[in-house]
């Protein structure tokens, strides 16, 4: 049973923010630095982001400058970490994944997102389609820090923030839905915020 | 060595605050009461839950620094200026205040009697368990040699000095060499430099190396550290480390 | 922040691992499956910022354990480690 210290609140914002705060989540002015392993340092002369067929088969590939001369976007949006802390108007800039997939024939009804240091995480087509996901280069103007995610990270405001993979290199195109890194360990397949599907079973 | 210890599942117990003892301007011990407390070995640690009223919760560890023997649980812990957890513990807590607790955990940084001399490296509040250490060795009257090289940013920082030059002075009692690497009070003689493997080496020249070091402190202090006494010949098996993390506080 | 500072070691997962052991598994040797390094748990190398822990060789860098804990229920993935071993009393 969970006992109620005295005094004890925590450090988060008070205040009411109108509905934008999934439930179960806390509002903090920092960005928490989240990591599963050494912070990667890839030079963007050793950077690209690649397409990939569930058999492997490389389908598209963009070098870091080639990359970068794609057209991006800018957007404010809230994000929202499982471990309940929300973050809100946080400004990024990227280059949609709409473009990144747009000459592909993709069938594929998934992705699982691949990254430097072995992370991965899956999502369904729709959900990194029709303007919800961009690969992000830029956060708050500045160019995305390493430990951030930098040079470039996944990021899919509507999802939990895990799926949003820190140095991220490419997609992998899937017809079934195959658990990520932590989706594979209990975490929710889908990871809706707004219906706190943070573990299996949610 | 002894084989690993039975446990039961660890649990969550409620401990009472019977003291809070300022140490230094930035560090505080708690002092606790833990109803059927299982007792400890010297270098544990326990994990800390303070829940607030609306059901969110903060965890985090911190080591043990009083000794086996004592039948009061003692937490040292340093206020990290943006923390969430430390800061509350050492402003906000009062006498006879209660939060959760688990432990003792961990059985690989610790050190009994009879485990042979002892070579300490602290780097700021990484002398938490290391005070255990030394504790225990007093209380239990152990003979074994005992060095601590105890790196702090000024003399002020130092925690547990009092107490330290009390047990330097007792009979049988430990080598305490600092290093103090932001300010020093004037005519200071003794070290102002961060650790390396020379100062370890001359600190140590005379502690027996087959006894075991345990370093202790943030995770860059305990890796240069434990790689210097590996290279001045230690064996890596009795450079024991434990890193404090950023815990968020 | 320094990153450094996010990498801690494997005396983290004495608590975590505390809540499915009866043993205290810190002091178990673990033999890497990638690498075949053999050490002490508390020797690994963890980051423990995220939704769960994650221990890796410090020889090789490879995931040697993970633990997760969810509301009612703890997660264990130990496909890293080709063994563990544990010294019992006899």
């Amino acid at each position: 049973m969970d006992f109620v210290t005295r005094g004890f609140r925590g450090r988060r914002r008070e205040t009411d923010e109108g509905g934008r705060v999934p439930p179960g989540q806390y509002v903090t002015d920092d960005f928490p630095v989240l990591s599963a392993g050494p912070t990667p340092h890839t030079p963007p002369a050793d950077w690209s982001f690649s397409v990939v067929a569930e058999s492997g088969e490389a389908l598209a590939r963009w070098s870091w400058d080639e990359f970068r001369a794609l057209p991006s976007e800018t957007l404010t949006v809230d994000i929202h970490c499982v471990t309940k802390w929300s973050k809100l108007d946080t400004t990024w800039e990227g280059v949609p994944v709409d473009t990144l997939l747009a000459d592909l024939d993709a069938e594929a009804g998934y992705v699982t997102a691949f990254c430097d240091g072995g992370y991965t995480t899956n999502l369904p087509l729709e959900d990194v389609t029709g303007g919800r996901a961009w690969v992000a280069f830029a956060y708050d103007g500045e160019p995305l820090e390493p430990e951030h995610g930098g040079p470039a990270r996944l990021l899919v405001p509507h999802l939990y923030f895990w799926k949003s993979a820190k140095w991220v290199r490419g997609l992998r195109l899937m017809d079934e839905d195959a658990p990520g890194f932590w989706e594979e360990l209990g975490y929710h397949l889908y990871g809706d915020p707004w219906r706190e599907q943070r573990y299996w079973g949610d | 060595m002894a084989g690993a210890a039975v446990l039961g599942r660890l649990a969550w117990r409620l401990g009472e605050v019977v003291e809070l003892v300022p140490e230094t301007p930035r560090v505080a011990t708690i002092v606790l009461a833990v109803p059927d407390w299982p007792g400890h070995r010297a270098g544990q640690h326990v994990d800390v839950r303070l829940t607030a009223a609306d059901g969110y919760q903060a965890q985090r560890s911190y080591s043990i620094a009083s000794a086996p023997e004592d039948d009061r649980v003692a937490l040292t812990v340093e206020r990290l200026e943006d923390g969430e957890v430390s800061p509350f513990l050492t402003d906000e807590l009062r006498p006879g205040d209660r939060f959760e607790l688990r432990g003792p955990i961990g059985g690989y940084f610790v050190w009994e009697p009879g485990d042979g001399p002892l070579a300490l490296v602290a780097g700021g509040s990484g002398i938490v368990p290391l005070m255990a250490m030394l504790r225990h060795r007093e209380t239990a009257g152990s003979l074994e040699a005992a060095t601590l090289l105890y790196s702090a940013r000024s003399l002020e920082e130092v925690v547990y000095r009092e107490e330290l030059e009390r047990l330097v002075g007792s009979d049988g009692g430990p080598e305490v060499v600092y290093t103090l690497t932001r300010s020093r009070p004037p005519g200071w003689t003794g070290y102002g430099r961060r650790i390396d493997r020379g100062l370890l080496a001359e600190v140590l020249a005379d502690a027996d190396p087959a006894g075991t070091a345990f370093v202790c402190g943030p995770t860059r202090f305990v890796e240069v550290a434990a790689e210097a006494l590996v290279s001045l010949g230690r064996e890596p098996a009795r450079v024991k480390t434990e890193r404090f993390g950023p815990t968020g506080g | 922040m320094d990153e450094t500072d996010l990498r801690l070691d494997g005396n983290a997962l004495a608590g975590p691992l505390g809540e499915i052991f009866a043993w205290e598994m810190t002091t178990a040797v673990g033999t890497c499956a990638g690498c075949g390094a053999v050490g002490e748990l508390a020797r690994l190398v963890v980051y423990e910022r995220g939704p769960g822990a994650v221990a890796r060789c410090p020889a090789c860098g490879a995931v040697v354990l993970r633990v997760v804990r969810t509301e009612g229920r703890v997660w264990l993935d130990a496909r890293g480690a080709r063994s563990l071993e544990l010294r019992t009393d006899r």
